[in-house]
């Protein structure tokens, strides 16, 4: 039951084979059971009593394809009902007084919240190590990473602990940690999805998604989160849309872009291996490789870790220990209650990178560096507009590396940003990227750690990636593996 | 051009992060690190380049931010939004003495 995608379990909810309320119990004992630190909240009094709602919604007509269907909410989006920690201390045990969006909009189809997910603080990270709740382990090696920042969210669905999980991407932690542990996962253009209740990281790159198990799932899901929403001054209003409308349609005649400096020397050969066996299916698919450049690249490390760190800065002046978060107990005058509370509550990563926002935007500094970063934004984003006028959807690899040891890169923040290489870019020019799981690493260590492959569209074109990624998951089974003992 | 230490007080002092000697000291070094990083963003020339602040107006360049009308939409909740605070009274959050 646990290895059915939502498409299978909602037939299942429908045709009262199975109640919302078996469901909840057979997911909430697995997550019981499991030893990966997936979950930072999980309260099953709650759970329960929304699966009781989603029976009585599923008894009378009133239910819709998602009523019923446990999902799990990385904890950098607030719910009423569960603390909101955004796996940091600063929050250990806020309890938030509305609901985001997202999670407003999941609870109105009838999803029933199975836990709040680990994360890396604040969203930044790329191992899920920066967890004030501890590291996530990745369910196909327990040594290993699951990726992040949405460490929790990947490692849930590849250890199907849930069959639907909400993620955020900032500089690829949706596609990233969907990557390292074989599962599939879409970050929406920019302004798709509300972030409204979606604590804060970096603004302008922020945007919410799902990970799942298969494209088609993925889509369910954003079909359900996505939507203009009045509270998130950056939602787009757009005419509603129905993501899994071209999810059938052949691939023949689809130019695939392949950026030559995404297979460059800081590849290691057994992802490459991976992504260009997937390319050669696709070929087999009816589609065109097209090489392609995107010169500006390796600049997308720089400028994404000037203008996040930036934003950051400014999102995290809130936390203050006033109206909510960790207070010091220990102060003098306010000054000192400040200084005291925010160094206390916050892990080492986000305070680097507090700092580096604070002195790139410091009196002397903005214009080399802030706006330098925001000009070269603009030229990334133009080496992807002139990219799609040679090809329709660009594909490589999602990172240069299957996942490393727990503790491997714990000390060393410049190796961990220099592996965000491939990712960055989309965030920064806004546009949607997906994650497939397409093979696994070589070698004795490796052969268990999932390969993940990227897929880039123009804006707005997440209906396309899905289709894209739904063929390619008809005539593959990668997206149906699954660790060993699951 | 790398920091110095009192680059680094100075800095922890706007963000108002407190950092003890031998955590500047550290976090130093890491910083120095990252800017080393940061610093071949200075062998771009960006001259004529606008900076691109919101990425959607790379595709609608006529983007602006959403206005609304100046018109009361919530409900005072002040109390429900009260509960997490760590000191309150009256309605008011409580912090030490700022005015003598």
């Amino acid at each position: 039951m646990h290895t059915k995608s939502i498409k299978e379990l909602s037939t299942l909810l429908q045709s009262k084979q199975i109640s919302a309320t078996e469901l909840a119990k057979l997911f909430l004992a697995r997550i019981g059971q499991s030893d990966l630190n997936a979950f930072i909240h999980v309260d099953e009094t709650l759970t329960l009593q929304q699966a009781d709602e989603a029976d009585a919604s599923l008894a009378f007509s009133g239910a819709g394809m998602l009523t019923g269907i446990p999902i799990a909410h990385k904890d950098i989006f607030v719910t009423r009902d569960w603390r909101s920690t955004a796996g940091s201390k600063m929050l250990a045990n806020y309890v938030s007084p509305f609901d985001a969006t997202v999670v407003t909009k999941f609870r109105d189809a009838g999803m029933v919240t199975l836990g709040k997910l680990n994360c890396d603080e604040f969203a930044m990270g790329s191992s899920n190590e920066n967890s004030f709740f501890g590291p996530v382990k990745n369910p196909w090696d327990k040594a290993a990473i699951p990726g992040g920042s949405s460490g929790g969210s990947a490692a849930a669905i590849a250890a199907r602990l849930a069959p639907a999980a909400t993620a955020t991407d900032t500089g690829g932690s949706i596609r990233q940690p969907a990557s390292l542990c074989g599962v599939t996962g879409i970050k929406p253009t920019y302004g798709r999805v509300s972030r409204f209740g979606m604590i804060a990281y970096a603004s302008s790159l922020d945007q919410g998604g799902p990970i799942a198990k298969t494209a088609e799932d993925c889509a369910l899901l954003l079909n359900a989160m996505a939507g203009f929403d009045p509270r998130d001054s950056t939602s787009l209003r757009r005419s509603d849309e129905d993501f899994t409308r071209d999810l059938t349609q052949p691939l023949s005649g689809l130019r695939i872009g392949v950026p030559k400096e995404y297979f460059g020397a800081g590849l290691a050969s057994d992802v490459e291996l991976a992504v260009r066996a997937a390319l050669t299916e696709y070929e087999k698919l009816g589609a065109r490789l097209v090489d392609i450049s995107l010169p500006n690249t390796s600049l997308s490390i720089p400028v994404y870790y000037v203008i996040a760190p930036a934003e950051a800065s400014s999102n995290l002046s809130r936390f203050d220990g006033v109206r909510y978060g960790h207070r010091a107990k220990d102060y003098g005058d306010l000054q000192d209650m400040y200084r005291k509370s925010r160094a206390e509550g916050f892990g080492e990563e986000v305070q680097r990178r507090i700092l580096i926002g604070t002195y790139v935007l410091s009196h002397g500094y903005y214009d080399a560096y802030y706006l330098q970063a925001q000009r070269i934004r603009r030229l990334i984003a133009q080496d992807f507009q002139q990219a799609f006028g040679q090809c329709d959807v660009i594909m490589g690899p999602v990172s240069p590396t299957v996942a490393w040891d727990i503790g491997d890169k714990a000390d060393d923040p410049v190796a961990n940003y220099l592996g965000d290489i491939f990712t960055l870019s989309t965030n920064l020019a806004g546009l949607p990227g997906m994650s497939v799981p397409c093979g696994f690493g070589q070698g004795e260590k490796n052969a268990s750690r999932p390969v993940g492959l990227q897929l880039t569209g123009n804006y707005f074109e997440e209906a396309r990636l899905l289709n894209i990624a739904h063929q390619f998951q008809l005539a593959t089974d990668w997206h149906l593996r699954a660790p060993n003992n699951i | 051009m790398s920091l110095t230490l009192s680059d680094v007080t100075h800095i922890s002092d706007l963000a108002l992060l407190e950092l003890s000697d031998d955590q500047a000291r550290k976090t130093l070094g890491q910083l120095n690190g990252i800017f080393e990083l940061v610093n071949q963003m200075s062998t771009v020339d960006t001259t004529g380049i606008e900076p691109l602040s919101h990425p959607i107006a790379v595709c609608m360049p006529d983007l602006s931010l959403r206005l609304r009308e100046d018109a009361v939409l919530e409900p005072n909740l002040r109390d429900t939004y009260q509960k997490s605070a760590p000191a309150t009274q009256d309605g008011l959050y409580l912090v030490p003495k700022v005015i003598e």
